[in-house]
């Protein structure tokens, strides 16, 4: 009784799609130096792009980093140090993108205290800091009970994926992803299923084996399609 | 929705389903789109199939060729030079007619420029048209397709008065863009599946245009399609299809491109390429005329390999649709091949003719990584360079523009 009265006033959860529209700034770095100075006045949409952006842009799974400041040092500055330093940055450790740049920047200028020279790109190979909009769109697919995430799960595009697990923790005001947020309203009966999604390590994986950790949950928490 | 339902096959519903959202934003309104060619080259290519495909969604675009004499075209040839980089003064009296032409066009053209909701201009052939339409009420793009990251100085200055009243601009890749007082958006250029360039052939029709040459489809064979040009290193292909050989001797290399009237310096090109390629009865050089799209395509689906070797590249869409058929490609590490070519996943980048030798004996003793990098290539052509993502940002675009959105552009 108690789940079929909550039923009735928790809103369905409605699933969505995205793409990201990448916008150049025209903003470039070609040494180490370069790559401080604009990082401390780069809008914060730039900074979220370059740690989150690859994941929705044309690359395939399992980049060797998952933030193009690393890749960038490692292939263009061939800095190995620094792009160990940078790629175990991870983004959600941070509570806004203002203490990740502070975090960036301290790392970098540490970096140009140990070499006796600054780092330095070819022409061709300049880092272009980037930011997009995204574009949102209604797969016009619902689901009004919770027990059903474990069929609709496995079927989720990676936009979907980014935009329900990732994106969703800069829109709302918890930080927490749709899923987890949306179970939340039904009080504590979902509340091991929330916490096991809350563990998942969203930074150093890809969309895809987000997509197959959340099905893999669902599916032990709540049973197989939703029976 | 004929023509965009063949589509939903190859790209997914779901992506067809994504287009119509986005325009139903845009039903109705006035898209003109500017370029200096009906046919011919990319651009026009292009155009042809995106326009049709955006009046099927509802919105009311149409396409303006601007029209010049041969000294316009002489001087936008140099502009373009310029803008890549050679050092070309453009004589004043050049300019002059340069703008004069794009006055002249605008006289035709003001009253639907003014009135359109969008205006796209393409290239910098028509970009002085925005200065002649004072009451224009739209948004206008300036839709760059050539890398313009080192131009000549002078050049850009001259360019940049036009282009900086623009509302917006695309370039295809960050790295081709310079700075502007506006946003400037990256769409990366695409191919139709559905052309006669790409459309899907039987291997009966393969084998015999191979035939057709005289080239044995039973032996390996590595294809590079391009012009007769320097930065499309044919020599180095050549030089490294000699090493290869040493270890494969059944190799055949074909090498495919357009013919050298014209163009001097590709007639040149060709010369230097026959010498090299000498009386090896195993190269073939294919001077092939530009209306022969089904052959090119006929002749990517039958390599085992295709090269790419370029020195200096734009995006390099020869290496879309060799990826498209199923082809790791091995490409010069420059440019949009980099965006294309992931090394080791589909294809391998390489700086040298031994670097490309070495790539080309691991594939053809590797056959089962050839075949999987061939497979991950044309998946992730589907996921990123089909023409529907194309159109897909370019209706962002004019959403985003026309509805002022800073960074949320929320559908249906």
């Amino acid at each position: 009784m108690q789940r079929k009265r909550n039923k009735k006033a928790i809103p369905p959860f409605a699933i969505k799609d995205c793409a990201l529209i990448a916008i150049a700034t025209g903003i470039r770095a070609q040494n180490l130096r370069e790559l401080r100075d604009r990082l401390m006045t780069i809008p914060a949409g730039s900074i979220y792009y370059h740690f989150w952006g690859g994941l929705m842009t044309p690359r395939l799974e399992e980049p060797e980093f998952n933030n193009d400041f690393a890749a960038w040092t490692r292939h263009a500055l061939h800095d190995h140090v620094l792009a160990e330093r940078l790629a175990v940055i991870d983004p959600t450790a941070f509570p806004d993108m203002e203490t990740l740049r502070q975090e960036l920047i301290e790392v970098i200028e540490r970096r140009l205290d140990e070499v006796e020279m600054v780092p330095w790109a070819k022409v061709d190979h300049q880092f272009y800091f980037k930011r997009s909009k995204i574009v949102i769109f209604n797969t016009k697919k619902q689901i009004s009970d919770p027990l059903m995430l474990s069929t609709i799960m496995p079927t989720l595009s990676r936009g979907s994926i980014f935009y329900h697990f990732i994106d969703a923790r800069r829109r709302s005001p918890e930080g927490v992803d749709d899923f987890s947020a949306w179970l939340m309203s039904f009080g504590e009966q979902y509340a091991a299923l929330r916490e096991a999604i809350g563990a998942i390590d969203l930074y150093f994986t890809t969309l895809a084996e987000i997509r197959q950790r959340l099905s893999s949950l669902c599916t032990d928490h709540l049973g197989r399609a939703g029976a | 929705m004929k023509g965009i339902k063949r589509y939903a096959d190859i790209a997914g519903k779901d992506v067809i389903e994504h287009l119509r959202q986005l325009a139903a934003l845009l039903k109705g309104k006035r898209v003109v789109h500017v370029n200096s060619t009906k046919e011919g080259g990319g651009v026009a290519e292009i155009l042809e199939k995106l326009v049709p495909l955006m009046q099927e969604l509802g919105i009311d675009a149409q396409w303006e060729v601007i029209t010049g004499n041969d000294e316009f075209f002489v001087c936008t040839k140099s502009m373009h030079n310029a803008l890549q980089g050679n050092a070309i003064d453009i004589p004043e009296a050049l300019l002059k007619v340069y703008e004069e032409t794009n006055a002249r066009n605008a006289e035709r053209l003001r009253e639907k420029l003014e009135a359109a909701d969008i205006v796209f201009i393409h290239d910098p052939q028509p970009a002085p048209l925005l200065k002649s339409c004072p009451k224009r009420h739209g948004k206008w793009i300036w839709r760059c397709h050539i890398d313009i990251s080192r131009p000549y100085r002078s050049v850009w200055k001259y360019l940049s008065s036009y282009v900086q009243g623009y509302d917006a601009s695309i370039f295809s890749l960050a790295d081709f863009a310079q700075q502007l007082p506006h946003d400037i958006f990256l769409v990366p250029p695409s191919i139709d599946p559905l052309s006669e360039k790409n459309i899907e052939i039987d291997n009966k029709e393969v084998m015999s245009v191979y035939q057709d040459f005289g080239v044995d489809p039973d032996q390996p064979i590595i294809l590079q399609v391009s012009r007769f040009d320097r930065f499309k290193d044919p020599l180095g292909v050549i030089q490294a299809y000699h090493l290869a050989k040493k270890f494969v001797p059944s190799l055949q290399l074909v090498l495919a491109g357009g013919g050298a009237i014209d163009d001097p310096e590709g007639e040149a090109v060709l010369t230097d390429v026959r010498m090299s390629a000498a009386d090896d009865p195993a190269v073939h050089i294919l001077a092939l005329p530009p209306d022969a799209d089904r052959t090119i395509n006929a002749l990517q689906r039958g390599a085992d390999i295709v090269l790419q070797k370029s020195l200096r590249e734009g995006f390099g869409l020869t290496v879309t649709e060799a990826m498209w058929k199923g082809k790791p490609v091995i490409g010069g590490d420059v440019g949009g091949i980099r965006l294309q070519v992931i090394n080791h996943y589909t294809g391998f980048l390489v700086n040298s003719p031994e670097g490309a030798a070495l790539r080309i004996r691991y594939l053809l003793s590797h056959r089962d990584r050839l075949q999987a990098m061939g497979e991950k290539a044309r998946e992730f052509v589907r996921d990123n360079f089909l023409i529907t993502r194309h159109l897909r940002d370019y209706l962002a675009v004019m959403v985003a523009l026309m509805h002022g959105v800073e960074e949320r552009i929320e559908l249906g």
